[in-house]
């Protein structure tokens, strides 16, 4: 739906964006993050058009759309509804005045205008503040209403920029939801920039890591967790704590990786009964990315047949990343 | 040594100067407000950062705009007296007076409106951007409405600013408050006069300050938060 190609921007000379190529499938959503002045910022300001690239392209449905000028360029900017980074909202209009903004724009007349507002502030929750101003609004209840205001005009990409970085965690999860909603709900294509993977953990399908102006990492989340040593699976995975003292009392000790309900809950009980070894949990956790339970689990096994057991493991879906514990321990 | 004049003729000169002052600072104030908004806008549209920026026009109507505020309104009032005949047809009289007053006010109005329009947070200009809006509509609907309490407070200060340029209105026989506190209070030694109508300017200027206070604060949409 929306294609990065190869960007780059650069101010007074400091290059900030470094040959950036990034692609969002339709009806998903990415999630661009990284450590300040990564770029992120100025990712997020060229695709919403507000910074013109050096070079490449940003395509929404294969059209390029940076070259554009005057009312092409006015039309592009309403196929990309934007949530920017703080408050931006207009504090002399209602909530329902500073959703209509964008169908003003559009020249869209007054009762289909009303219409169209009255489902966005349904879609948001904010229905019963139709008549409030920005400073009646709590700070997220203002940034649902910004989302409801980018998706107004019926943009078929939606960007927003460090969308929770002011709000509390229960806020942020509002503010959220509402993003997950309008790609469930209107198909709506979804990039966020952010700086917190906890946005990553709880609504992106696709991550993308910048560094320096470059994506050094992309792809599917719950594909990334599975690579130990991608950048993903060590801001989302349980930490796995060490403790030698612990491990030394096993033949094999061996970080898994398993993805999804099934391999959660039964997987492991089954690889001990299969192979009649011990089979504990000496570290790692559970965790959730999205609605799919993720687990990593470092073990510590007992017995004969352990490598069996952990071959076995990997073979029904789990990654089993590190034999801590070689063939050549005791077991041997 | 003459009696005083008596208090009905102090009320009578009030009023006929008040009216005086009215009339040439409402019409020159409408004017310059119709004049110097746009040249706020135009500022700021074409300042750095602007939604249009453009270095050499901006530095040329910055430069005019401050060469007309550097000018004291004295000075004005005489150097325009040929341009004032061609407009209203006359050089002296209060009409007269109106088109120095307006002159005089519009790059003031002007650099007061582009202060008040870059107030507007960047990000909230920039939301408008990524709505498709056109700069007209960003004007409107963005930068004039969001500030329209700060910028009904401006003309207040304008009027007041104009009242006390009127009061060199008597130069070219535009009459008016000041007028008659100098030719009929100073001038004569009439200090009734004098006091009077100094006490009745302090009266008018609060009055006219406090009712543009209270229009910008109904037009104020920002309430502090109520839930």
């Amino acid at each position: 739906m929306i294609t990065v190609e190869n960007l780059t921007k650069s101010f007074q000379g400091v290059s900030a964006l470094n040959g950036v190529t990034l692609d969002v499938e339709a009806g998903t959503v990415l999630g661009v993050v990284g450590p300040s002045g990564a770029g992120k910022s100025t990712l997020a300001r060229c695709v919403a058009l507000l910074e013109r690239p050096d070079s490449g392209a940003i395509r929404v449905d294969g059209t390029d759309i940076t070259s554009l000028d005057g009312s092409a360029l006015r039309a592009a900017r309403r196929q990309i509804g934007v949530v920017p980074q703080g408050d931006s909202l207009l504090r002399q209009r209602t909530a329902a005045g500073n959703i209509a903004l964008p169908l003003e724009s559009a020249g869209i007349p007054g009762p289909q205008r009303r219409t169209r507002v009255g489902e966005l502030l349904d879609l948001v929750g904010l229905t019963d503040k139709a008549a409030s101003y920005p400073d009646q609004l709590s700070g997220g209840q203002r940034q649902r209403i910004a989302v409801a205001r980018a998706l107004a005009a019926n943009p078929s990409v939606l960007l927003a920029d460090e969308p929770t970085s002011a709000l509390d965690p229960e806020t942020t999860g509002s503010v959220l939801t509402v993003l997950d909603r309008a790609r469930a709900e209107l198909g709506v294509t979804v990039l966020i920039v952010t700086h917190d993977m906890g946005v990553v953990r709880k609504i992106c399908d696709d991550v993308a890591v910048l560094e320096q102006g470059r994506v050094v990492e992309h792809g599917k989340v719950l594909d990334l967790v599975n690579d130990v040593a991608s950048r993903t699976s060590s801001a989302l995975l349980p930490a796995v704590d060490l403790n030698p003292i612990n491990e030394s009392s096993y033949d094999r000790v061996a970080d898994v990786v398993l993805v999804g309900f099934a391999a959660v809950g039964a997987l492991l009980p089954e690889a001990a009964h299969r192979f009649g070894v011990e089979l504990n949990i000496v570290g790692g956790g559970l965790t959730r990315l999205g609605e799919t339970p993720v687990a990593r689990f470092r073990l510590g096994l007992n017995g004969e047949r352990s490598d069996s057991a952990l071959e076995w493991i990997g073979e029904a879906g789990g990654s089993v990343q590190r034999s801590l514990k070689g063939p050549q321990g005791v077991a041997a | 040594m003459r009696s005083a004049t008596p208090w009905s003729d102090v009320v009578r000169f009030l009023v006929e100067a008040t009216g005086e002052t009215l009339y040439m600072v409402g019409v020159s104030t409408v004017i310059a407000t119709v004049l110097g908004v746009p040249v706020g806008v135009w500022l700021q549209l074409t300042a750095k950062g602007g939604l249009r920026p453009n270095a050499a026009v901006h530095r040329i109507l910055s430069f005019v705009t401050d060469l007309g505020r550097s000018m004291p309104f004295i000075v004005l009032l005489v150097a325009l007296t040929s341009v004032t005949r061609l407009l209203v047809g006359g050089s002296i009289g209060s009409t007269a007076v109106i088109v120095p007053l307006a002159v005089g006010a519009i790059p003031f109005v002007g650099r007061l409106v582009q202060n008040i329009l870059s107030e507007v947070h960047v990000t909230v200009v920039e939301a408008a951007i990524t709505t498709g809006a056109s700069t007209l509509r960003i004007v409107r609907s963005v930068l004039i409405r969001e500030s329209l309490p700060a910028l009904i407070n401006a003309i207040g200060v304008t009027v007041i600013a104009l009242i006390g340029y009127s009061a060199m209105a008597g130069v070219i026989g535009g009459g008016g408050l000041g007028d008659l506190a100098i030719r009929e209070g100073y001038q004569r030694f009439n200090d009734r006069i004098l006091w009077s109508t100094v006490a009745w300017l302090a009266v008018l200027t609060t009055v006219i300050q406090f009712g543009f206070t209270r229009v910008a604060a109904a037009a104020d949409r920002r309430r502090h938060a109520s839930v």
